[in-house]
């Protein structure tokens, strides 16, 4: 199945140099339409105000975390079926379930690599 | 009167239960108790004696270790010192690494105009250079665990110091104890684990899988 990369992906972390390494990873894989946000609050205003086929997002972030913009994610209406990749330091096996729970399409722990990024992507959206 | 003496000592340990416990609270009730033993003694009123006395010098002991600590160093110079040194490790690493983005960025710029084996072998590179980069956020977040910690400890030692400074001036808390609130973090998570204790991608992939 091929995938369309001209889709709209929002990339949510507190933290800007992150942010900027997963959008030039993501431009390396010809994800060229990624939008930023660097926390919970102002990603899901921008998810709800705009269309995004792909969200990947930090967990630890203020106020809104990301585990709580996913459950978000999943409780409205229009974007509950928008593929979700945590991207998070946190390795316990806890938080794997508990985001796994909460919908999670994928999880990535960190420090990962372009071609782990690359392959959960395709994964994820290869299911959509 | 052994009684008497005793329904008052019982009535004195039931306030002071009441409240919060300080050494000069916890003094006056080894002062009580062993008020109440004054004349003959049995042998095991002796030894409880003793044993009292022996912890009145146990707090004595405490006190004077506490007051030669130099709480005032710790907790208004060294840990806030300690804390700013991070940050600054936190800042310094963040524009080196911001600086190291801008160069691969520029070479990403440059391999579009290349063809070939020579823009595979630069993009290649510059994505190893990314996922570098990304220590960063990894040494960030481990420092402001040490650096939540080097806080709570802070606030840890002027709380014993404040129980135990009976009557004497009572540390008030640092500008960086005030800054830390263990609810304002209760959203957050423990941050990066250490390699021996973390589970890897395949560990997390297959703990996925198990759910499909």
């Amino acid at each position: 199945m091929s995938i369309d990369k001209s889709m709209n992906v929002l990339i949510v972390d507190d933290y800007k140099t992150m942010l900027r390494i997963i959008r030039n990873l993501l431009k390396q894989i010809e994800f060229h339409n990624v939008e930023e946000a660097t926390d919970g609050g102002e990603a899901l205003a921008k998810l709800r105000a705009g269309q995004f086929g792909l969200v990947i997002s930090d967990w630890n972030m203020q106020p809104m975390t990301g585990l709580q913009l996913l459950q978000e994610v999943r409780a409205d209406a229009r974007l509950k079926t928008t593929p979700f990749i945590m991207i998070t330091a946190e390795s316990k096996a806890e938080n794997v379930v508990a985001a796994k729970q909460a919908g999670v399409s994928n999880y990535i722990v960190k420090p990962f690599n372009a071609e782990t990024l690359k392959e959960k992507i395709e994964k994820v959206l290869g299911h959509v | 009167m052994y009684e008497q003496s005793q329904t008052m000592l019982e009535a004195r340990l039931a306030a002071h239960r009441q409240a919060q416990p300080t050494a000069a609270k916890i003094e006056g009730v080894v002062r009580s108790v062993i008020s109440t033993m004054r004349g003959d003694l049995s042998a095991h009123e002796t030894t409880l004696l003793a044993e009292v006395e022996e912890l009145g010098r146990t707090i004595a002991a405490a006190k004077a270790e506490i007051a030669a600590l130099q709480v005032d160093d710790i907790t208004d110079s060294h840990i806030p010192s300690a804390t700013d040194e991070l940050d600054a490790i936190v800042e310094h690493t963040a524009s080196a690494t911001n600086a190291i983005l801008e160069v691969c960025e520029t070479l990403d710029g440059l391999a579009t105009e290349l063809m070939g084996a020579a823009a595979e072998t630069l993009n290649t590179a510059t994505t190893r250079i990314y996922e570098a980069c990304s220590f960063q956020d990894i040494t960030g977040q481990r420092i402001n665990k040490v650096v939540f910690t080097l806080k709570a400890i802070d606030r840890k030692v002027a709380h014993i110091v404040s129980t135990f400074s009976c009557g004497e001036d009572v540390l008030q808390p640092s500008a960086s104890m005030l800054d830390v609130s263990l609810s304002d973090e209760s959203g957050l998570l423990n941050g990066p684990q250490l390699p021996m204790s973390a589970m890897g991608q395949s560990d997390i992939d297959k703990l996925l899988a198990s759910f499909e």
